[in-house]
C-alpha cells in the first residue's frame, strides 16, 4: 500500500473509532445514575459495545501506523483537533431525553453505515462491521423504543423529548456530510460516502418519530466541523477526563 | 385442624435445622421475614451505592482495557442489585418501597462505600480488599436458609471472585510499576485497610443480630471469625506485592495459628454508620438525584405501556 493511502486509511479509522469512543464515553458517565436499574444496565451495555468497537478500530489503526503506536496512544494521546468524531456524540447528558435522542440519531446512522461497511474492500473493516452490526441492531431497537415511550408517554415526556430533538436534530446532518477523508475512503473502496445514506436515514428516523408522535423539526441546516477536527467546547472537557491518567502519569503500564 | 403458632414455628425451625431451604410460599415467622427484608435490601443497596465510588473512575480509567473491565464490573453490580431486590420482593415488599427506604436514609448500606476513591489505585483496592471482604460474607450466605437469597448469592459470588482477582491484578500492576505507581498503591492500601476490616461489623460482644442470625443460618460464623479469616488470607497477598499493611501490631501468632492485629478505631466505624463518613451525604444525594430525575421517565414508560395495552385490547374487540 502506498504511504499516502496508508495515512488516509488511518484517518478514516480514527473517524470510525472516535465516534464510537466519544459516544461510549458519554454513556459511561451515566453508569450508576440512570432512571432505573434496567436502563442503567442497558446503557452501560451499549457503552461497552461501543468501547469494544473502538478497540477494534484503534488496534487496527495502530497496526497501520506502525512504529510504537498502540490503541491507548491513539485513544488518549492526541490533541483535541486530531479527534475526528462528529459534534453530535460529544453533546452532554443534559437529561434522559437528550441521552436517548442523541443515541437514536446516531444509531440510525450507525446501522446504515455498518450495513455498507460489511462490503468494504478492507477485510478488517468488513470484519469489524460484521461483528458490530448485531450489537448496533440492538442499539437501534433500544433507542427507537425509548423514543416511542417518551414521545407517546405522558405530556411531560413528550415535551421533553421534543425539546431534546429540536436541540439535537441540527447535529445529525454532520453524520451524512461527506468529509475529505470519507471521499478518499469511498474512492479507494474501503469506506463509503455517507451522503448515499441520507434518504434511508431520514426515512427511518422520520418513521420512528411519527410513531412516537414527535414533530419533525423543520429546516435542513446542520452544524459540522467535528470530522475535520473543529469541535464543540464540550470535547475539551471530555478529553480532560479521558486523558487524565495518561497525561498525568506518562509512559507507564497499567 | 389448624396448626398452632407454636407448631408452625417448630416445623419451621426443624426444616432449617435439617438444612432445608425456606421458600417464598412457605410459612415463616414474621421476624424471619422482616430480618430477611432488612438484610437482603441492605445488601442490594450496598451494590447500588457501591456503583458510585467505582463509577467515579470509569471516565478516567488509564487504558481502554481497564475502562471496559471497570465498566463491566460496575454493570455487574447493578445486576447484583437487581437479583437481590427481586429476592427481597419475594418477601412481600416492592422495589419502589425499598428505594424509598434507601433514599430517605432509613435503610442502611455497607459503610465502606462512604469512603472516597481518590486515585486509580483505589479501584484496585476496592476490588482486592472490599470485594475480598464481601466474598467472605457472601460465600457463607450461599448456604443461608432462605432459598431465593441463597440462590442469588451463588451467582453473585462467582462474579465477585472475578472482580476480586481483577482488583488484585490492578494493584499488582502498580506494585510492579514505577516508584510513583508503587506509592499510589501503598497510599491506597493505607486508606482502605482499616475500613475493610470494619466491613465485618462490630466485635461479637457488641453485635446485636448475631444469635438469631446463627439460629436461622443467615450467619454461620461470627463477625470476629470472618474478620480473622480475611486478615489471614490478605496479609500474604500484600507481602507478595511488596506492600506494607498499615498496622504495626500485625504479627503471626504461632500458637493461635492466626495473625494478631492492632485495635480497630470503632469510633470511626460508628461515626460513618451514623452518617458522618467522608461521602455519606454525596452518596445519598447521588441516589436521590438519579431517582428524582428519573421519575418522569418511569411515568412515561408506564403510561406508554398502558396505551399499548389499551390499543391491543381495542384491536382484539
Amino acid at each position: 500500500m502506498a504511504e499516502l493511502n496508508k495515512e488516509n486509511l488511518y484517518q478514516y479509522l480514527l473517524q470510525l473509532g472516535d465516534n464510537v469512543m466519544i459516544l461510549g464515553h458519554r454513556l459511561s458517565e451515566l453508569c450508576g445514575h440512570g432512571p432505573s436499574l434496567e436502563t442503567d444496565i442497558a446503557l452501560t451495555n451499549i457503552s461497552l459495545d461501543l468501547f469494544g468497537q473502538t478497540r477494534s478500530y484503534f488496534q487496527y489503526a495502530a497496526s497501520i501506523k506502525g512504529d510504537d503506536s498502540t490503541e491507548d496512544k491513539i485513544a488518549f494521546l492526541r490533541f483535541p483537533n486530531e479527534y475526528r468524531n462528529t459534534i453530535l456524540v460529544e453533546q452532554p447528558n443534559t437529561d434522559f431525553a437528550y441521552v436517548i435522542t442523541r443515541q437514536f440519531l446516531f444509531d440510525q446512522y450507525h446501522l446504515l453505515l455498518l450495513e455498507k461497511l460489511v462490503d468494504s474492500s478492507d477485510e478488517t473493516i468488513a470484519a469489524i462491521a460484521n461483528k458490530s452490526i448485531k450489537e448496533v441492531s440492538y442499539h437501534v431497537r433500544f433507542s427507537s423504543e425509548w423514543m416511542k415511550r417518551l414521545g407517546d408517554g405522558t405530556e411531560e415526556s413528550n415535551a421533553k423529548i421534543q425539546e431534546a430533538l429540536n436541540y439535537l436534530y441540527p447535529y445529525a446532518g454532520e453524520l451524512l456530510k461527506t468529509s475529505p477523508i470519507e471521499e478518499l475512503a469511498a474512492g479507494a473502496g474501503y469506506g463509503i460516502d455517507p451522503d448515499i445514506l441520507t434518504d434511508s436515514y431520514y426515512q427511518n428516523v422520520n418513521q420512528v418519530l411519527e410513531e412516537a408522535t414527535i414533530k419533525i423539526p423543520e429546516g435542513k441546516w446542520s452544524h459540522s466541523g467535528g470530522k475535520n477536527g473543529i469541535h464543540s467546547e464540550h470535547l475539551g472537557f471530555i478529553l480532560s477526563d479521558l486523558q487524565y491518567m495518561q497525561r498525568t502519569y506518562p509512559d507507564m503500564a497499567w | 385442624m389448624n396448626k398452632t403458632l407454636e407448631q408452625l414455628e417448630k416445623e419451621f425451625q426443624d426444616r432449617i435445622d435439617a438444612g432445608e431451604n425456606i421458600e417464598a410460599k412457605n410459612w415463616m415467622p414474621e421476624k424471619y421475614r422482616k430480618t430477611h427484608i432488612r438484610q437482603i435490601s441492605q445488601h442490594a443497596h450496598s451494590e447500588i451505592v457501591g456503583m458510585l465510588p467505582e463509577g467515579n473512575w470509569v471516565s478516567r480509567a488509564p487504558s481502554l482495557r481497564r475502562k471496559v473491565a471497570l465498566l463491566a464490573k460496575v454493570q455487574d453490580e447493578a445486576g447484583h442489585g437487581l437479583y437481590l431486590y427481586s429476592a427481597a420482593e419475594t418477601l412481600g415488599i416492592s422495589r419502589d418501597e425499598l428505594f424509598e427506604q434507601l433514599n430517605s436514609g432509613k435503610a442502611k448500606y455497607s459503610s465502606i462505600f462512604n469512603y472516597p476513591t481518590l486515585s486509580w489505585a483505589d479501584i484496585g483496592a476496592v476490588g482486592w480488599l472490599v470485594d475480598g471482604a464481601a466474598i467472605i460474607n457472601q460465600v457463607m450466605l450461599t448456604r443461608t436458609s432462605y432459598g431465593p437469597y441463597a440462590r442469588a448469592m451463588v451467582r453473585i459470588c462467582k462474579e465477585e471472585s472475578f472482580h476480586q482477582r481483577q482488583g488484585y491484578e490492578i494493584t499488582m500492576k502498580l506494585a510492579q510499576g514505577t516508584e510513583v505507581q508503587k506509592q499510589m498503591a501503598q497510599d491506597s492500601l493505607n486508606r482502605w485497610w482499616w475500613p475493610s476490616l470494619m466491613m465485618f461489623g462490630p466485635r461479637d460482644e457488641e453485635s446485636t443480630h448475631t444469635e438469631l442470625s446463627m439460629k436461622w443460618k443467615i450467619k454461620r460464623k461470627s463477625n470476629d471469625e470472618l474478620r480473622q479469616q480475611f486478615i489471614d488470607q490478605t496479609v500474604p497477598q500484600a507481602e507478595f506485592l511488596g506492600l506494607t499493611i498499615p498496622d504495626k501490631d500485625l504479627k503471626w501468632n504461632e500458637e493461635r495459628g492466626h495473625y494478631d492485629f492492632g485495635p480497630i478505631d470503632w469510633d470511626e466505624f460508628w461515626n460513618v454508620v451514623k452518617g458522618n463518613g467522608p461521602c455519606n451525604k454525596e452518596r445519598l444525594n447521588a441516589r436521590n438525584k438519579a431517582w428524582d430525575e428519573g421519575q418522569w421517565v418511569r411515568e412515561a414508560a408506564m403510561a406508554h405501556a398502558e396505551k399499548k395495552k389499551f390499543k391491543s385490547l381495542k384491536k382484539a374487540i
